[in-house]
C-alpha cells in the first residue's frame, strides 16, 4: 500500500537528518544571525547529552515516574467488532500525566534547560497541551514560563489556559496575524531573539530550525518504541498499519520513527482538512500545500502565489498550522508515509463514537487519526493490525463540543 | 564597481558615513514608495533598504510588523516590490537600492528568477533576514555571477569564527545588529557597539552599517563615528503608520527625520 521511489535502496532513516538538520531538500537552519549561536550551542549540548548514560537515566526515570509510562497499547475490541475489520489498538498517550504525548517533549527539553543553566522557559502553544506540559515542568524545575498563545486559541482553550495559570506560568496573548499557533510561535522567537542568553525555547513539535526536529523526535520517539515492543508481546507482531494525526507532526513521528525500517508497516499521517480540503478552509499543507521556508525550515506551507503563508482552518486548535514538520516533508516525498486527511465533521463524529464505544474520551486531534482508521479498518482483514496513536485525551476539548451542541455552560 | 561599491568608497573619499533609511514596500500603498524613495535620497540617504512584506516577520518587532500588515492588506506582493525598483531606477540610477526581507517570498517565485529580475530592474543588494551563510549554497552563486550583493546580518551573539565565515560569503557591506532583540527595539549601547564593530573591521573587509535602535539624529550622530553607515528602520516607519490616512504628510515627516540626522553626522 504505500508507495515507494524508484530507488534500488531504502534510506537508512536512522540516518536522518544530515550534519546541517536536512531531511533530503527539507528542514535546515532558517533563523536570524543573533539566534544562530544559541542554536549551535543547543545543539553541542544535545549531541553530547543523547548519548550520556546519566542523562538517559534521567530522562527515562523522569517518563516512568512522572509522566506514567510505559502507555499502554489498548485492543479496542468494542470498536474492532464494529468496523468489522482490522484489530484497532490505541496507543494510550491520552493516559499520560498532564493528558497528551506533549509531555514526553517537554521533560527532555526541561533537561536541556537544566544542563544549560537557563532560569527561564518560553513556549509557543495552540490547543494548550503543549503550553501545559511546559507549564508543568516548569514548576517541577521552579523556572520562570511564558507561554506565548494566540488570542483565538485562549478563547478556544480557556480551561487549558486557567491550568497554566494555576501552574505558576504567564499566558501571553498573541493579537498578530491570525491569533493562532503560528503567531505564537513567531511571537516566542521574538522573545527568544531578545532574551536569548537565560532563556531556553521549548519547541512543542517537530518543527522549527534544526535541532529541534531532530530532538523532539528523539524525544517523542518513546511512543513508538513501547508501541513496537508491546504490539510484538500483545499481537505477536508487528502492525500492518499506523495511524497518527499530523499539525506539527511530533506524535506521528513519535510513533512512526521508530517503525521507519520496518518495510511491510504501512503509515497514514491524517491532516485536518476543515471545512474540507477543496474549500481552502483547512490545516493539510502536505496534502495541498508547497514547499517553502516558515519558522526556521523548509516544508510544505500554506501559502499563497506570493509566498505569505494563510490562514489554517481546524476544529482541533493543536493542527491549526500552516507547516508540518520536516521529517514529515520527507517521508511524502520519498512516499514511505501516506499522508491523508479528515475534516472537521469526520473529527467530531469519531470524537462521539470513541467516546460511546470505548468510553475513552479523545482530543479533537486524536480524533483525526481515529476518523482515518474508521475508513481504514474496515478494508484490512481481521487478522491485521493497526496501531492509532491516541495522542491526547479530550477533556480540553468539552466546551468545543458542546458549544457545537449548542449548550452553554 | 557595483553601485553599494562605489557609494562606500566614495563616502570614504568624502570623509562621510552612510545614512541607509529602511521602509516597507508598498506601506501603507503601494503608490507610496517611489516618490518616498526619492524624497529619502533627496534627504541625505546614501542606499536605500526596502522591505518586502511578509505574513510572519519573525525578526521585526511591532512597528515592521504593523508595516508589513498595511503593505499586505494593499496588495503588495514581491513582483509589485521589483516594479517599484523598476520606476524608481527611472529618476536614479546611482543611488543602491538593497532588497530587505524574508526568504519565503524569494523561495516561491524561483531563486533564478528572481535573481534575473533583480538585474533587470535595478536591484543592487539583497539581504533575507532568514537566511543564514549555511543555507546559500544554492542562491550564492546565483547572486554573485550577476554581481548582486548579499548582504548578511552579524548579531551581539556571533562568534569571531562565524564573522570571518559570514565576511566570507557577504559582499557590499555587513548589518551589524546593534542589540539581542527584534527591530525598533531599546536603545543601543554605543560603547558596545563600538567594540563589536572593532572585532568585526579586523576579520571583515566589506564596510559595516550598524542597524536596530537607532531612533534620533543623536543616537544616528552617535553611530556614525565607529560605523560605515547607519541604518535607521522603525524611527521612519512609524512616521508612515502616524499619518497612514493622510499619506502626503508622509514624505515630509520621514524626510525631516533623515535630514536631521545627515545633519548630525556630516557634523563629525
Amino acid at each position: 500500500m504505500t508507495q515507494r521511489p524508484d530507488s534500488t535502496q531504502t534510506p537508512d532513516y536512522g540516518a536522518f537528518p544530515d550534519a546541517r538538520g536536512h531531511f533530503g531538500r527539507f528542514g535546515g537552519r532558517f533563523v536570524s544571525e543573533t539566534l544562530m549561536a544559541a542554536l549551535d550551542e543547543l545543539e553541542t549540548m544535545y549531541r553530547r547529552l543523547k548519548d550520556d548514560p546519566q542523562f538517559q537515566a534521567d530522562f527515562d526515570y523522569d517518563l516512568a515516574h512522572y509522566v506514567g509510562r510505559p502507555s499502554p497499547l489498548y485492543l479496542a475490541e468494542r470498536w474492532t467488532e464494529q468496523l468489522g475489520g482490522a484489530r484497532i489498538w490505541l496507543k494510550r498517550e491520552d493516559l499520560n500525566h498532564t493528558g497528551a504525548h506533549k509531555v514526553n517533549n517537554t521533560i527532555g527539553q526541561a533537561l536541556l534547560a537544566k544542563h544549560m543553566g537557563k532560569k527561564r522557559v518560553i513556549a509557543e502553544t495552540g490547543a494548550g497541551q503543549h503550553g501545559v506540559a511546559s507549564a508543568t515542568v516548569a514548576a517541577r524545575l521552579g523556572l520562570e514560563c511564558h507561554v506565548f498563545m494566540g488570542e483565538e486559541d485562549i478563547r478556544r482553550q480557556r480551561l487549558n489556559v486557567y491550568r497554566m495559570k494555576l501552574l505558576g506560568a504567564e499566558v501571553v496573548p498573541v493579537t498578530s496575524g491570525s491569533r493562532t499557533l503560528k503567531d505564537a510561535m513567531n511571537e516566542a522567537m521574538r522573545d527568544w531573539v531578545t532574551n536569548v542568553d537565560d532563556t531556553f525555547y521549548i519547541i512543542g513539535t517537530v518543527a522549527g530550525p534544526h535541532p529541534y526536529p531532530m530532538l523532539v523526535r528523539d524525544f517523542q520517539s518513546v511512543i513508538g518504541r513501547e508501541a513496537r515492543e508491546q504490539s510484538l508481546a500483545q499481537a505477536g507482531k508487528l502492525p500492518d498499519a499506523l495511524v497518527a494525526c499530523v499539525g506539527g507532526g511530533s506524535n506521528a513521528i513519535g510513533l512512526f520513527h521508530p517503525f521507519l525500517n520496518d518495510e511491510g508497516v504501512a503509515m497514514y499521517g491524517v491532516e485536518a482538512a476543515g471545512d474540507g480540503v477543496d474549500t481552502g478552509r483547512h490545516a493539510a499543507p502536505l496534502s495541498v500545500g508547497r514547499p517553502g521556508v516558515l519558522h526556521g525550515n523548509r516544508t510544505y506551507l500554506m501559502e499563497d502565489d506570493n509566498g505569505q503563508i494563510i490562514e489554517t482552518h481546524s476544529v482541533s486548535a493543536g493542527l491549526d498550522y500552516p507547516g508540518v514538520g520536516p521529517e514529515h516533508a520527507w517521508l511524502k516525498d520519498i512516499g514511505r508515509v501516506n499522508y491523508v486527511s479528515a475534516d472537521d465533521n469526520e473529527a467530531l463524529a469519531a470524537f462521539r463514537e470513541l467516546t460511546r464505544v470505548e468510553g475513552i474520551m479523545p482530543a479533537l486531534e486524536s480524533a483525526h487519526a481515529l476518523a482515518y482508521a474508521r475508513k481504514l479498518a474496515p478494508t484490512l482483514g481481521k487478522d491485521q493490525d493497526i496501531v492509532v496513536n491516541l495522542s491526547g485525551r479530550g477533556d480540553k476539548d468539552i466546551l468545543t463540543v458542546a458549544e457545537i451542541d449548542g449548550i452553554n455552560f | 564597481m557595483s553601485r553599494i561599491e562605489t557609494t562606500f568608497a566614495q563616502l570614504k573619499e568624502k570623509q562621510r558615513k552612510a545614512l541607509i533609511p529602511f521602509i516597507t514596500a508598498g506601506d501603507p500603498g503601494l503608490e507610496v514608495t517611489v516618490p518616498l524613495m526619492h524624497a529619502m535620497v533627496e534627504a541625505g540617504a546614501d542606499v536605500i533598504e526596502l522591505g518586502v512584506p511578509f505574513s510572519d516577520p519573525m525578526a521585526d518587532g511591532p512597528v515592521i510588523q504593523k508595516a508589513c500588515e498595511r503593505a499586505l492588506a494593499a496588495g503588495t506582493g514581491l513582483r509589485d516590490v521589483l516594479a517599484m525598483v523598476r520606476e524608481f531606477r527611472r529618476g536614479d540610477d546611482q543611488t543602491p537600492v538593497v532588497l530587505m526581507g524574508y526568504l519565503n517570498p524569494v523561495e516561491i517565485m524561483g531563486y533564478e528568477r528572481f535573481a534575473e529580475t533583480c538585474v533587470e530592474v535595478g536591484v543592487d543588494g539583497v539581504l533575507l533576514v532568514d537566511l543564514p551563510p549555511e543555507e546559500c549554497d544554492e542562491i550564492g552563486p546565483l547572486f554573485k555571477e550577476r554581481g548582486i550583493d548579499l548582504i548578511f546580518l552579524v548579531a551581539p551573539t556571533t562568534t569571531e569564527a562565524r564573522i570571518a565565515r559570514i565576511a566570507e560569503a557577504a559582499s557590499g557591506y555587513l548589518y551589524y545588529v546593534s542589540l539581542k532583540g527584534v527591530t525598533g527595539a531599546a536603545s543601543l549601547n554605543v560603547e558596545e557597539v563600538a567594540a563589536r564593530v572593532e572585532t568585526i573591521r579586523n576579520l571583515a573587509q566589506l564596510p559595516i552599517g550598524v542597524g536596530f535602535g537607532i531612533k534620533d539624529a543623536q543616537s544616528a550622530q552617535a553611530v556614525s563615528r565607529v560605523a560605515d553607515g547607519v541604518v535607521v528602520g522603525s524611527a521612519l516607519v512609524n512616521q508612515v503608520a502616524a499619518h497612514a490616512d493622510e499619506p502626503m504628510a508622509i514624505t515630509p515627516a520621514v524626510s525631516e527625520i533623515l535630514a536631521d540626522m545627515r545633519a548630525a553626522m556630516d557634523k563629525l
